[in-house]
């Protein structure tokens, strides 16, 4: 029988590697070696005595078919007991969020008190396979126990047999690749392809702020080995307005409006974060730096509307803790296209939607924009899928501290897989949010979407405790 | 089976049945005025673009009427007038239809051949008004863009179309016995090149954007939207039009060229149709296989071939002018009369005359995993119902299951459907040898054995399980339904629906209802059948109901034809002279030698010497010896596996040889026998309207075309009787009743039509 316990739990600290597109410095390494380097600086910046990890969760999209439970091998190798447990999550753009709240799950089920969780993706290499026709003929030339079978299973190969299989770009559900449905999301909202240069460009400018004032200070230094150390983003490269415009639509020709420009790069990157009891962190002596509160996963129709659910779970969870839009101080959108992130906001304003296609009576209401991603974003920062979910929480956190703000949302949309969680989950934390609800809080809400025949939203609130001291 | 394919394309052929109700007369108070609104198109300049939209105020489709190419005419002498316009698009406000064909109770209005040629002309000269256009023209397609739609569309400039489901292009005039006569014939094949035109022209197939954008058809493809601030089929046109007004933007400011990069491929074909002996080559070549196909029983096909090779030969003028007046001869013919007839006909049958059901079928239960019940639910849980398959043996369901997997794996390899469509499809059903589940089921049609006992046995067990509101159905060909009703406990929710083999390619099916069906289960299964996307025609029941005994008795024939000594392949030529796509005997081996050989026993007895002529014998010796049909793989002929020539089968002579009769030399001509054929059939169909057993004509033809391949070109038994004469047939009749007796008695109704030549089945 489970014990439920009526803890807080939070967040002690979140650090992640410095995420650099594709095919530049990191492209030697293996997806773990980057998984490692982030366990490893949030051994370094945390200082938590390793044998009271009692449990790592790691997340990826796209697996190295060597390292397939890359949490252990990340895990073991940044120096983490041998008897702590690891395993690995996948749940597309929002794998590091299925981490964090499998985490949550496991503390609020009284299995652990000190979690790790967090999420690499490496695109610098992924895997190619040879055509189902050549692996059948291999394997089967395994088997071949004479010389001839042999001969004859080679003479069998021909050149239909050589093409390589590249792993999918598209959905698998609708065979639409996430771009093409990107721009018709933006189509759909009217939003232009001014619109969507302008705020790739407001991202890329804000990260670059961000990143001149020593505000992303998650960062780890990273170590590539034998090389050079790296410490900052390589993708922040803030343009103009007339350079963008030059760009010709990447997905939908030639009408298009979604460009390479004002799309989500592909990146490598990882990322983690530290997850205790309240009561843990205390007895260790840390100062956590937030309450995680609540989170919820929706899901929707994954063709028309893959890229909308941010629209959907910010309500959603908002409501469940019975709190509204302005109450709401900083808000970390995960940006996978400039186009998606306007179709959202627009979607949030319109009554139209919100009534057809949400069975609400009003429009869910906009956040402000200078509350909204203001040290840039998966746009301008990069996109590592499963590491976003961890630098989203991370950041909220952080800019509560910076901007004195009690409430954050988080909120991010992904494609690919579906997870439904437990009941008592959500009860456990709506409780402990009532609690606290008396001392000076800050929270946060994750609000991760999902595209797939049903989305899921994630949405946790943090609450920074501000009466605890942090002792070493 | 080419021709009854040919005619179910027409459902997409979209017709306004009011267009004509709405006058254009007080058009004239609005010619003064642009600003004045007008009723079918209307027209606003967006930054430089007329953007001008269609909308029939009175049809779900727009049509191109009268009233409208008047408008349409006006619009474009103000926006030519108009310096200020640099270009202009065209786009329908309907969602599901840009311009569904021409108005084709405006061709049923014309009384002569030269009033059609001039509607033809009039159009031809519209279109090469706007070909000719000075600023360019961009047709933004959304929906059907059939016929003179599509003529419209391709006299533009330039063309854009959704990827919408609904958007197809095409020129289905030829299923109408008619021709694409607004230049069609004339442009189609310098823009497409002469093979994939005459293709397109002759098949009258639907084209998907797809393939369009890869023809030349179409420039540019624009992806249907998802709700956004509006719903997704105004987003989607608001959509289109935005992107159209920027091409056409684009061609004014010579941004973008219409003037596509000729691949080596294209080059090498139009080198070599430059060459006149290749064209003649190609022509010839194309009306040997029309005539192949259609034993030149339809003119519309050879008037197409020669419209295209007059206009390519002789020049567009002289194409023009062949098309306009074969346009015109051609509406005139019985054949394009009998097409039109069927086309409206089946969109009749497309419709639920007993209301709408007290409750949905949302569950629905399939017994027996053969062929048809396989087929049947085939047809069912694609349209998301969830659907048990039932059978008594592992080794019937697997079969069952494996035709059903098959039909869905063949869409996904034709990428009809993703493989992902597939297998969410393939969950809405279940296969089981038990009765599980059947307490949730609101209707259960039963495909079992056809025997009266089994039957019953079923009804009885399937009774004890279902919940109190669920209808129990019955496919069967012949048994009538009141019999099989006699062991049910409701016999108010027991109907026949008689399904045709391959379920998921025969349109038709036969509803039979008894004088105990309650309003509401019929309803129900009217329902379930166009969910099912079936053509439906509602019968009463008796021995055979409708279908079962028209066929019956022509095969009656068929079997007296046979032993006359005519052999089966002379049989099958003579019944596909006719216009059958499957001749007689090649049919009876589709359908099964038992099945026919039960059949004809069941309604000999039932209705009595009238189903005589041919010896029931004959079947029965053949089913003894093994020579069930295709099915056994021997029957009339011989079938093996890869073998294109059917070979006779042996057997078979030898037993016909054992019943041979002696033909009488005065009936038994090719034309008399086709005739004899012909005449019971239709003298059948006749007496069931008579009997009340059809309720009227056009169900009557209906369900002779769809279901059984009756001459499409003659429109049905009641339309040929119509446009032959009664007194013309009842003639001939009387002649076989002579020498054959009672089987050729002109039924009461038949004698009535031919005694007064103003009566009609059809008005």
């Amino acid at each position: 029988t489970f014990v439920f316990r009526m803890f807080n739990i939070v967040l002690v600290d979140g650090v992640r590697t410095p995420f650099l597109l594709s095919g530049t410095s990191y492209s030697d390494l293996m997806p773990h070696d980057l998984g490692r380097g982030a366990l490893q600086g949030l051994l370094n910046r945390t200082g938590v005595p390793k044998e009271i990890v009692d449990h790592i969760i790691y997340g990826i999209v796209i697996q190295e078919v060597k390292t397939s439970n890359v949490a252990r091998e990340a895990a073991l190798g940044a120096g983490f007991s041998d008897k702590t447990p690891a395993h690995t999550v996948t749940m597309a753009c929002i794998s590091s969020n299925q981490a964090m709240t499998s985490a949550v799950g496991l503390i609020a089920a009284g299995q652990c008190d000190v979690v790790v969780a967090g999420g690499v993706e490496f695109m610098s290499d992924v895997p190619i396979r040879h055509s189902r026709k050549m692996r059948k003929t291999m394997l089967s030339l395994n088997k071949a126990k004479t010389l001839g079978q042999r001969l004859s299973l080679l003479g069998s190969i021909r050149m239909g047999h050589l093409m390589p299989e590249l792993p999918a770009v598209a959905e698998f559900s609708t065979a639409e690749s996430m771009g093409h449905s990107a721009d018709r999301l933006a189509a759909a909202f009217g939003v232009t392809r001014v619109e969507q240069d302008e705020y790739a460009l407001r991202s890329h400018r804000l990260a670059k702020k961000a990143q001149d004032e020593g505000l992303l200070s998650d960062i780890i230094s990273f170590q590539v080995p034998g090389k050079n150390i790296i410490s900052a983003d390589n993708g922040i490269r803030p343009t103009s307005m007339e350079q963008m415009g030059k760009l010709k639509p990447a997905f939908v020709k030639p009408h298009g409006t979604v460009t390479a420009a004002n799309s989500s790069f592909l990146t490598d990157g990882a990322s983690a974060v530290l997850i205790m009891s309240e009561e843990k962190a205390l007895a260790l002596g840390y100062k956590p730096k937030a309450y995680l509160r609540d989170f919820v996963y929706v899901s929707q129709d994954p063709k028309d509307q893959l890229l909308l659910g941010p629209t959907y779970a910010t309500p959603k969870v908002l409501e469940k803790s019975g709190l509204t839009m302005e109450d709401i101080d900083v808000f970390e959108f995960h940006e996978a296209f400039a186009g998606q992130i306007v179709a959202n906001l627009k979607a949030m304003d319109s009554d139209w939607f919100a009534q057809n296609c949400m069975g609400r009576k009003s429009k869910v209401g906009v956040p402000p924009m200078e509350k909204f991603n203001t040290w840039g974003g998966s746009l301008s920062l990069g996109h590592p899928f499963a590491a976003t979910g961890c630098r989203l929480v991370t950041t909220v956190a952080h800019r509560l501290q910076k901007e004195g703000g009690q409430y954050g949302v988080v909120a991010a949309c992904a494609a690919g897989g579906q997870v439904f969680l437990p009941k008592y989950t959500y009860a456990q934390l709506a409780r402990a949010d009532t609690e606290y609800s008396r001392g000076a809080t800050v929270q946060v809400f994750l609000v991760h979407s999902f595209g797939l025949f049903s989305v899921h939203v994630l949405c946790m609130k943090m609450t920074m405790c501000k009466s605890v001291q942090k002792h070493f | 089976m080419a021709g009854v394919r040919a005619v179910g394309i027409l459902s997409r052929f979209a017709t306004s049945k009011y267009s004509r109700l709405s006058g254009h007369g007080h058009r004239s108070l609005s010619m003064s005025s642009s600003l004045l609104a007008r009723t079918y198109a209307n027209y606003e300049i967006k930054d430089g673009v007329a953007v001008i939209r269609i909308n029939d105020p009175n049809s779900k489709v727009n049509t191109l009427s009268k009233p409208l190419q008047a408008e349409m005419t006006e619009i474009l002498e103000e926006i030519w007038g108009n310096s200020a316009v640099k270009g202009a698009v065209l786009i329908s406000s309907k969602p599901g239809s840009f311009i569904a064909g021409a108005d084709l109770n405006m061709i049923q209005a014309c009384k002569s051949a030269e009033e059609v040629t001039t509607l033809s002309q009039e159009g031809q000269k519209m279109f090469d008004k706007i070909e000719k256009s000075p600023i360019p023209i961009v047709a933004a397609i959304n929906g059907s863009c059939l016929g003179g739609g599509l003529e419209f569309a391709i006299a533009c400039q330039y063309r854009l179309a959704t990827k919408s489901k609904k958007t197809v292009l095409g020129t289905p005039e030829v299923m109408l016995g008619l021709l694409p006569g607004a230049g069609g014939t004339q442009r189609l094949p310098k823009m497409l090149g002469i093979p994939a035109a005459f293709d397109m022209m002759l098949t009258g197939r639907n084209i998907r954007p797809d393939k369009a954008k890869k023809m030349g058809l179409v420039h540019q493809l624009v992806d249907p939207l998802g709700p956004g601030l509006k719903s997704p089929e105004e987003a989607t046109i608001q959509y289109l039009e935005t992107v159209a007004i920027e091409a056409a933007k684009n061609l004014a400011n010579k941004k973008l060229s219409v003037k596509k990069e000729k691949g080596l491929v294209q080059k090498l074909q139009d080198m070599v149709m430059g060459l006149p002996f290749v064209r003649k080559q190609i022509y010839n070549m194309v009306t040997k296989k029309v005539m192949g196909q259609t034993k030149g029983l339809y003119p519309a096909p050879l008037k197409i071939i020669e419209c295209v090779q007059t206009g390519i030969e002789k020049g567009t003028t002289a194409g023009s002018l062949a098309e306009s007046v074969n346009f015109g001869n051609l509406a005139m013919t019985s054949e394009s009369l009998a097409l039109r007839g069927l086309y409206h006909g089946q969109v009749a049958c497309k419709k639920n005359n007993f209301g709408s059901p007290a409750r949905d079928v949302k569950n629905l239960a399939v017994l027996g995993a053969g062929l048809m019940g396989a087929g049947i639910a085939q047809v069912t849980f694609d349209k998301s119902v969830r659907t048990i398959l039932k059978d008594t043996t592992v080794e019937g369901l697997t079969r069952g299951q494996q035709q059903v997997y098959k039909g869905l794996n063949d869409k996904t390899k034709k990428k009809a459907i993703t493989s992902f469509q597939r297998d969410t499809t393939m969950s809405f059903l279940t296969g089981q040898l038990d009765y599980r589940g059947f307490d949730q089921a609101d209707m259960v049609i039963e495909a079992v054995f056809e025997d009266l006992n089994v039957k019953h046995k079923v009804i009885k067990e399937v009774e004890a399980v279902i919940p109190p509101h669920c209808i129990f159905a019955t496919n069967t060909s012949a048994l009538p339904i009141k019999e099989i009703a006699a062991a049910s406990k409701r016999p108010e929710k027991v109907i026949g629906m008689h399904y045709f083999s391959p379920v998921d390619k025969m349109q038709l099916l036969e509803i039979i209802t008894t004088d105990k069906t309650s309003k509401d289960t019929t309803a129900s299964a009217v329902a379930v059948g166009l969910k099912q996307g079936k053509i439906i025609i509602v019968v009463g029941d008796g021995p055979g109901f409708y279908t079962t005994r028209c066929l019956a008795a022509m095969l009656a024939e068929a079997v007296r034809v046979l032993q006359e000594g005519v052999g089966p392949k002379k049989l099958d030529a003579l019944t596909k002279g006719l216009g059958f796509p499957v001749g007689g005997a090649a049919l009876a081996d589709e359908v099964g030698i038992d099945v026919a050989a039960h059949v004809a026993e069941d309604l000999g007895k039932a209705l009595g010497s009238r189903f005589g002529g041919g010896n029931v014998e004959v079947l029965k010796t053949m089913v003894q010896k093994g020579y069930k049909g295709r099915k056994s793989g021997k029957g009339c002929y011989v079938y093996e596996k890869k073998s294109k020539d059917k070979k006779v089968n042996p057997g078979v002579e030898e037993i016909l040889k054992a019943y041979q009769l002696k033909p009488a030399p005065s009936v038994s001509g090719d034309e008399d026998v086709q005739y004899r054929l012909l005449s019971r059939f239709v003298n059948e169909s006749v007496l069931c309207l008579q009997e009340g057993i059809l309720p009227d004509p056009v169900q009557g033809d209906i369900g002779a075309v769809f279901g059984l391949g009756f001459p499409p070109c003659l429109g049905g038994p009641f339309r040929f009787v119509d446009s032959f004469g009664a007194d013309k047939l009842v003639q001939k009749m009387h002649r076989y009743e002579e020498v054959y007796g009672n089987q050729f008695s002109p039924c009461q109704l038949l004698l009535d039509h031919a005694k007064d030549s103003n009566k009609r089945f059809h008005k």
